[in-house]
């Protein structure tokens, strides 16, 4: 349990999926314009991540992992084809159930939607959770030993990235009064933000719990 | 011969390396390019195997585009890509194992790089074979472009080393010369890049 909660707090703030490895930066640069829509965003991905690393950690540990599924035999390269497949399918599944259950949701989130499928965080924490699964429980505060510590990596993981989304979503709705020279405005502008964000979570990097 | 090296297929060439450069304009697959770069061979690396896997991608795509159907694109397009990666990282492991343990993940998040879907959609779909070879090869460069200079600019500043070989002479640490230890976060990677996204607007709007 104590595990558990470490994983969580260390995944949001020392591991954050946007300022420690950059990933979901496409639809994080170009979501991030009002607060509302990439709020809705931050939880699509959060929920995506929260079904989608525990049934990858399965397959890791019963199908790809070396003696797994049949002894002798190490499946680990076929990782990448099959974690996508399963990505592809989980994020078709929620779209239709969000188009079901919240056309409204739907509507706002419209494209992308889909395009959590390609959202290099989803991929990128199915990844380190496989190098993670490696590592010994008892010495490394990063290892994932249980299914318990996947679903407590991926829930910390979304909370994270949605923290980040909405942080800068909140700094650029203040930013468009601002007056940036011309060639700096817009993507420029952004990107020098978020690295001064970056630092700021920086100061996390010391945290022992 | 003449009709494989015409004006129009130069253009789709030479377009992404400067006016359309996929980061710095087109805004794509930035995840990998910030976090790959602390130094220059990782960055190089990157930049190559990105470049072949575009290619051959927009070349498979490109010569299966018209008995896809429609609807599962995404899925044909995210399978072949797949398996170009696992051959591209089982190629790394066997003969740049060091490279390859620096990249760790982010060889498999090439998949996910936003290039690479991109150009499959904008562009192998609706051409030809050399036409999509071209583009890829292009876009993939432009991308190791902005790698190549990012890696640059922070192992130089960050370790005063390129390629791991020194550069900056040892009389300047004696004189009270010090590497910046700042640019070897990744915090910095992502200001390079605003700059040099500044930096590329600027000289544009000029030409202009």
């Amino acid at each position: 349990m104590e595990h558990m909660i470490s994983l969580f707090v260390r995944s949001i703030f020392v591991d954050n999926m946007i300022f420690a490895f950059f990933l979901g930066m496409c639809s994080y640069l170009a979501v991030s314009k009002t607060v509302k829509t990439s709020l809705g965003l931050g939880v699509a991905v959060t929920f995506v991540l929260l079904i989608t690393v525990p049934v990858d950690y399965a397959l890791q540990m019963y199908v790809l992992g070396p003696n797994a599924l049949v002894e002798g035999v190490d499946l680990t390269f076929l990782a990448f084809i099959l974690f996508i497949a399963v990505i592809a399918g989980i994020v078709q599944l929620v779209e239709m159930v969000v188009e079901r259950f919240s056309p409204s949701l739907y509507a706002a989130l419209g494209i992308f939607l889909p395009l959590i499928a390609v959202n290099c965080a989803i991929m990128g924490a199915s990844l380190f959770m496989q190098q993670r699964v490696q590592m010994d429980p008892e010495t490394s505060s990063q290892a994932i030993g249980s299914f318990g510590d996947a679903i407590a990596y991926a829930l910390g993981s979304g909370i994270g990235w949605l923290l980040a989304i909405v942080g800068l979503a909140a700094i650029r709705e203040k930013m468009a009064y601002t007056d940036v020279p011309k060639p700096l405005q817009g993507l420029g502008i952004t990107f020098i933000t978020v690295g001064l964000m970056a630092m700021a979570f920086m100061c996390f990097s010391g945290l022992n719990i | 011969m003449g009709k494989l090296f015409s004006k129009e297929n130069c253009e789709v060439f030479s377009n992404p390396l400067n006016l359309n450069n996929p980061i710095a304009v087109q805004v794509l697959g930035i995840c990998s390019a910030l976090a790959v770069t602390s130094q220059l061979e990782p960055a190089i690396v990157m930049g190559l195997s990105v470049t072949v896997i575009t290619a051959f991608s927009n070349v498979i795509i490109s010569l299966i585009r018209k008995s896809i159907p429609n609807r599962i694109r995404i899925i044909v397009q995210l399978v072949v890509v797949a398996a170009l990666v696992t051959i591209v990282s089982q190629i790394l492991k066997a003969f740049a194992y060091d490279v390859s343990v620096q990249l760790s993940v982010y060889v498999g998040l090439i998949i996910t790089n936003c290039i690479l879907m991109g150009r499959l959609e904008a562009f192998a779909m609706m051409n030809g074979p050399w036409e999509s070879f071209l583009d890829g090869i292009g876009n993939g460069l432009g991308y190791a472009l902005i790698l190549v200079i990012v890696g640059f600019v922070r192992e130089l500043l960050g370790f005063g080393t390129l390629l791991g070989f020194q550069i900056v002479p040892d009389f300047c640490y004696e004189n009270g010369y010090m590497n910046n230890g700042m640019m070897t976060m990744p915090a910095m990677s992502l200001i390079i890049v605003g700059c040099v996204i500044w930096a590329h607007r600027s000289i544009n709007k000029e030409e202009k």
